[in-house]
């Protein structure tokens, strides 16, 4: 018999997500997190530029939306001056990658000690469907309509894998909401990286792998199925960096 | 007996006694001084400093914690404050109080080092993109920097907007004696997140843009209407008004001295505030006014604007307005005079 799952108490409203996206998936699952940890009613969110600025309307909690791709240095001077404060950005691909990687970068390699989720559907979704730093070789969007061609564009970014060799990150994963079990998986990492802010380990990162429906031109299962047949084998899922486990 | 300080060292530290508590920026020649003062100064008092991997990520950091109801600083020059736009613009939207030093130096493009007014127009019409305005402060010594510092912190506060201090590279490094203020007791905004959510906010797409637009201009004009401030002189029976701010200010004030010893019946107006302008000053003028003349350090003239309008507003529009732009640097009492001379015998054409 399924499960009912009680809605987190700070959901306030609908957000107007395309059918079939992952965006809905992730902000329930930070929010019943946040909620198990007690931390919802202690929580600051530093919101995104794109897709991620939906949030921005149906959470009843502190949030700033802030300027395309600035969030890592909103939310490092938020979480310094309040430090007691969970602090939460959340950002897609194309906020955090490409327009903000210097901003998301920057506050990873400070190890600042805020949590970032980061939606990665590879594509900038809120225009309609552009290239991205994580747009997959080949995969065709309306700036590379016969294919993103890597020779001249760079190859996906691996952010949490970036951080988790090179900086001195507490906690870095990567997830997917393709199917129930990975979502639960998925919820495991989101709450990993909050404990490792509230241990004040150091900065914490997840990285979700997210349908999008709409620009993919493809059904929400039929995406679904992509994650797992053209997603995955690029962007490997689980952890890369804990205080506990260490550089994966 | 005040001690020497330098401009950049007085504004810093007036800035932690007004209760500056987040100081983040990029540090840029000549502005550099207030960051590098501020590394070790916010530690003993119990603030925040971040070096931020650039402008762009500093001013964003002033977001966050003014966001978080902290009084905040940032400081830059010339580039550096090009980058900062886009914050301010943000924190003008979100209505959002920072201060934010201009230590203005000459050039397009990435500049030169030498001390300037050319960022007139651009900080005195808000900046950034979008429809706002900025209270932008004027120094013209290190003791108006200092005290003008304490000012940005309270009228950032009071009307919650961005106030520019736009003080100039020379007053930046020149010593002179300054007397600070009292160190202020340090609260938090009531209004600053605090993680529980205590201010409602609407959502993003949920804002009424023309409700927004109206009562920002409604905000505007009580500001225009109340802090207005200049320092003026001698106009009651000048012929020729001379109008100028910061260092040239100060030159051009030794300069309408030394005319005035020599018989000619000329007065100032020195702006403290560039916005608003100083409207009302020049209600003070002597109705028969031959001129005003504007001296600025920048290429093109900008304040001359201002003060077209502005004498077009009070009706004297009929009347010349001369304008010498000396580019950069300081233009000293000798040049100034000499000058004076030159419209006095009319060999120098007015600008409006």
């Amino acid at each position: 018999m399924a499960k009912g799952r009680k809605v987190p108490a700070i959901v306030d409203k609908p957000m107007g997500f395309c059918p079939g996206c992952g965006h809905g998936i992730v902000i329930r699952l930070i929010a019943e997190c946040l909620e198990e940890l007690e931390q919802d009613k202690n929580l600051i969110f530093g919101i995104g530029v794109g897709c991620s600025s939906l949030l921005g309307g149906g959470l009843e909690a502190d949030r700033l939306h802030c300027s395309h791709g600035r969030v890592g240095a909103v939310a490092t001077a938020m979480k310094r001056v309040n430090p007691e404060n969970i602090v939460v950005a959340y950002q897609g691909d194309g906020d955090a990658y490409s327009i903000g990687l210097a901003e998301t970068t920057s506050a990873a390699y400070r190890n600042e000690k805020f949590t970032a989720i980061i939606i990665n559907n590879t594509n900038y979704g809120m225009t309609g469907g552009q290239m991205s730093n994580t747009t997959m070789p080949g995969q065709k969007t309306s700036t590379s309509v016969y294919g993103r061609d890597c020779d001249i564009t760079g190859l996906p970014i691996k952010f949490p894998e970036l951080v988790a060799s090179q900086f001195n990150v507490a906690y870095a994963a990567r997830g997917s909401v393709h199917n129930p079990a990975h979502i639960n998986r998925l919820k495991s990492y989101i709450k990993k990286a909050l404990e490792a802010q509230i241990r004040g380990e150091g900065y914490s990162v997840v990285e979700v792998l997210s349908p999008c429906p709409t620009n993919w031109g493809q059904s929400p299962i039929d995406s679904m199925t992509r994650i797992v047949e053209d997603l995955i084998p690029y962007f490997p899922l689980g952890e890369f960096k804990s205080r506990d486990k260490g550089v994966k | 007996m005040a001690d020497m300080m330098k401009g950049n060292e007085a504004i810093a530290e007036s800035a932690i006694r007004a209760g500056a508590r987040l100081y983040a920026g990029y540090p840029i020649t000549p502005s550099t001084e207030i960051m590098e003062y501020m590394s070790w100064r916010m530690e003993e008092v119990g603030g925040t400093f971040i070096q931020a991997e650039s402008e762009i990520a500093g001013i964003n950091m002033i977001i966050g914690g003014s966001a978080c109801g902290v009084r905040a600083i940032t400081a830059s020059s010339g580039p550096g404050i090009s980058l900062k736009q886009e914050g301010m613009t943000t924190l003008s939207d979100e209505q959002l109080p920072a201060v934010v030093v201009n230590t203005v130096r000459y050039g397009n493009g990435i500049g030169t080092l030498l001390s300037a007014q050319c960022d007139y127009l651009r900080e005195t019409r808000g900046g950034g993109n979008g429809d706002y305005r900025v209270i932008v402060l004027c120094p013209s010594s290190v003791q108006e920097a200092s005290d003008l510092t304490v000012l940005a912190f309270e009228l950032a506060e009071k009307y919650r907007m961005v106030s520019v201090l736009m003080t100039e590279g020379a007053l930046a490094q020149m010593m002179e004696p300054c007397e600070l203020p009292e160190m202020k007791e340090v609260e938090r905004f009531p209004w600053g997140f605090d993680g529980k959510y205590t201010n409602k906010k609407i959502g993003i797409f949920d804002r009424n843009s023309m409700t927004e637009a109206l009562e920002l201009n409604q905000k505007y004009t009580r500001v225009k209407e109340n802090e207005q401030r200049w320092e003026e002189g001698h106009l009651d029976d000048a012929e020729y008004v001379f109008v100028s701010y910061g260092l040239p200010g100060r030159s051009t004030k030794g300069a309408v001295e030394g005319l005035r010893a020599e018989g000619y019946k000329v007065g100032f107006i020195r702006p403290i505030t560039a916005w608003p302008f100083p409207e009302k000053a020049f209600e003070n003028v002597n109705p028969n006014v031959k001129g005003f003349i504007s001296v600025e350090a920048n290429a093109t003239g900008q304040l001359v604007d201002d003060l077209a309008l502005t004498l077009k507003k009070a009706g004297k529009g009929n009347v010349p307005v001369y304008c010498k732009p000396y580019v950069y640097g300081i233009p000293g009492i000798k040049v100034i005079k000499e000058d004076f001379e030159k419209i006095y015998k009319g060999q120098m054409k007015e600008v409006y």
